[in-house]
């Protein structure tokens, strides 16, 4: 536990917030699909991911609210927090779109997601490791079948592929900051709690081109990466405009009810 | 129920019935369960693909109306029930939909005629849910009447039919339960809470006691129906059960069921009680209803705008499978 | 084109090594997601350890008109069930 108490606790909270937060926002987008999508099939598989993701999220926050020590639980951070405290990268709040947008985006994060969570798993903080041995394996699945999925539209239709190809330049400047380590990184990766993000890329880049190959998609290669310059990205608070009618919605209750029990 | 207004054919008397015709209701009045393949009668077949196509139609649609509140639960816990719940509500009209086609239909051309408004899903869906407390009212109410017409059609005469309902009522024993555990938060909760239990519990009486279909006293379909052993019960047999055990569940959350003529009925064993609106029902059937536009055009679009997503998958199926040819070709 | 899925058969082994048993049906374009997709289906309740999938189309099924020549010869065979044979009790339990 040396590493833990080594760390200044705000930013062990900052940095659980920026994982947890992640599995929150994208369940939260991917459970949108429930009832709408195309074949019966993959609204159960969506279904399933979602419910993985939110069981992380309430993981992640509830160990996040434990280190705060402030009595606080999971649900209220996830329903009393405002935008500018929320940690998620840009990427997981960007809206689904269509199927194609929604798949090309699990896709990119869940390569990330699986590397972050191998890489976790060694954590020198046990509960770390114990959170990120049950995720990884859900992680990989969900890899499993996005890539899979990617490859198949990519390499399908001419229609699965313009929408695909489409999908991935939307979405690709807003991978990069996944791999974008501050200051708050490079603390928590010097207590041997979590790899510094950009030690991420290489892999990530490497299972990436590789089913853009197989998918017959292009690389849309080095673009402009929101969330980087300037002030920053979600990762630091500063979130897209989507991030606050998420927010708008999945807090309603607790906003309008204050206290009640549900 | 989740199949309201099933067009039957009408029942014969044995008199009427070919050798082949008796033989069937022979093993039906035996117990024995009619496999896909097995000679049945026309009438028999298209009665069923009716049904259990209602059925499932009623279940992913169905899906709607909570799926409304998923994005809004107000826990974390909460979100991840409704959404299990939800789920398996897609996944009953998978199961139904594999029941049915067992019977020669294909499950796109199901589809095609309730996207067409060929065919029908149950009439509960077509009703809006407003508030949080909607989601307790769905689980216990709706759910609730779901759950007394499937528990005896596990023993329908059709085979995958029957299996399909033992593996739904399976699954479904946790869905009234956790409506009915929302609606205990909610009547215990803030005067707020308590008055959004008692509004949704109000607006969905009367469309829960619609769910179970008219009075069928009248009714040839029944009758051929349920001597086919497709539909168990009557419609007023499954009512009255549904109101005598809701009443008592209704008092125990303080909650008021709005009907002033509600009382016990020593002699029946059983309550007296209003009947619904059966116009409101007929209309609601005819694609009146506060939602039916919203529901059936939200089905329509989500099948609408995922064709290139189904095509794309196939077409790459399709090329795997010639390429995967192609080098055993080679290889010979 | 035609863009409806095939039908398949799902077969899935629960966690004691009993059988694989027929649960349902689904749609899948190859058999690759057809297993994926049984994974999603039939094993949200955590069911099973192993799954198997096969087309709808290439089941032959035996004719249901057939069934009397096919099962019924079995009936007589009572001496394959073990309940045929009486045993002392003093034998103990075999």
């Amino acid at each position: 536990m040396a590493g833990v108490e080594a760390i200044d606790r705000a930013g062990y909270v900052d940095w659980l917030q920026r994982v947890g937060d992640n599995a929150l926002i994208l369940g939260h987008r991917v459970s949108e699909w429930c009832g709408h999508s195309p074949a019966l099939e993959e609204d159960i598989a969506l279904a399933n991911q979602a419910l993985d993701l939110i069981g992380q999220c309430q993981l992640w926050l509830g160990y996040a609210a434990e280190i705060e020590g402030e009595g606080r639980s999971a649900d209220d951070m996830a329903y009393l927090r405002d935008a500018s405290a929320f940690r998620n990268a840009l990427l997981v709040e960007r809206p689904n779109g269509d199927f194609g947008q929604t798949l090309m985006r699990q896709f990119l994060f869940d390569v990330y997601h699986l590397e972050l969570l191998r890489a976790l798993k060694g954590s020198s903080d046990p509960r770390v490791a114990e959170i990120a041995a049950k995720a990884e394996k859900e992680a990989a699945y969900h890899l499993e079948r996005s890539a899979d999925l990617v490859i198949r539209l990519g390499d399908g239709t001419e229609e699965s592929h313009r929408r695909m190809q489409n999908a991935l330049d939307l979405l690709f400047p807003y991978t990069g900051e996944l791999f974008n380590d501050d200051d708050i990184d490079r603390a928590i990766a010097e207590a041997g709690i979590a790899p510094l993000p950009s030690t991420l890329k290489k892999a990530w880049d490497e299972t990436v081109r590789a089913v853009l190959d197989e998918a017959t998609l292009t690389h849309p290669g080095a673009v402009w990466q929101h969330g980087i310059k300037g002030a920053g990205g979600g990762r630091q608070g500063v979130h897209s405009e989507h991030l606050g009618y998420i927010l708008a919605e999945m807090q309603f209750l607790q906003r309008a009810y204050p206290g009640a029990v549900w | 129920m989740y199949a309201q207004l099933v067009k039957s054919e009408g029942a014969k008397s044995r008199d009427e019935m070919s050798p082949e015709e008796a033989a069937f209701q022979e093993r039906i009045d035996r117990g024995e369960k009619i496999e896909p393949k097995e000679w049945m009668p026309d009438g028999y077949r298209k009665t069923l693909i009716r049904q259990i196509g209602q059925h499932a139609h009623s279940e992913i649609v169905g899906q709607l109306p909570e799926g409304n509140w998923i994005t809004r639960a107000p826990t974390l816990e909460r979100k991840a029930i409704l959404l299990a719940k939800v789920q398996d509500e897609a996944g009953h009209g998978l199961y139904l939909y594999s029941a049915a086609e067992t019977l020669g239909i294909s499950r796109d051309e199901l589809l095609e005629a309730l996207h067409s408004g060929k065919m029908k899903y149950s009439s509960i869906f077509n009703y809006p849910t407003l508030t949080w407390a909607d989601m307790g009212a769905v689980g216990w109410l709706v759910d609730g009447a779901a759950i007394m017409n499937q528990v005896p059609l596990q023993r329908t005469s059709y085979g995958p039919y029957s299996r399909a309902m033992i593996r739904i009522c399976k699954e479904e024993s946790f869905h009234q339960r956790q409506g009915y555990d929302i609606m205990m938060k909610m009547a215990r909760g803030t005067p707020e809470q308590r008055e959004m239990a008692q509004d949704a519990l109000n607006r969905f009486w009367y469309p829960s006691l619609m769910m179970f279909g008219p009075s069928d006293a009248e009714s040839v379909h029944s009758a051929q129906s349920m001597a086919w052993k497709i539909k168990m019960n009557t419609n007023d047999e499954l009512r009255q059960k549904f109101v005598d055990q809701t009443v008592p569940q209704a008092e125990y959350l303080g909650l008021t069921i709005p009907d002033d003529k509600l009382a016990w009925n020593e002699e029946k064993g059983g309550y007296d009680f209003s009947e619904p609106d059966w116009d409101e029902f007929f209309a609601v059937i005819a694609g009146n209803g506060p939602c039916n536009a919203e529901r059936l055009g939200a089905r329509v679009k989500a099948w609408d705008d995922g064709a290139w997503f189904r095509e794309g998958v196939m077409a790459h199926a399709e090329k795997a499978a010639e390429r995967a040819a192609a080098v055993r070709t080679a290889a010979e | 084109m035609s863009s409806e899925w095939p039908l398949w058969e799902i077969f899935i082994r629960g966690q004691h090594g009993l059988n694989h048993r027929h649960v349902g049906s689904l749609h899948a374009p190859d058999a690759e997601m057809a297993i994926r997709n049984a994974r999603d289906v039939y094993t949200r309740r955590n069911e099973g350890v192993s799954i198997w999938a096969v087309r709808s189309n290439d089941i032959t099924a035996s004719s249901p008109s057939e069934k009397g020549p096919l099962f019924d010869p079995a009936n007589s065979k009572v001496y394959r069930h073990p309940t045929f044979f009486d045993i002392p009790d003093e034998v103990g339990h075999m």
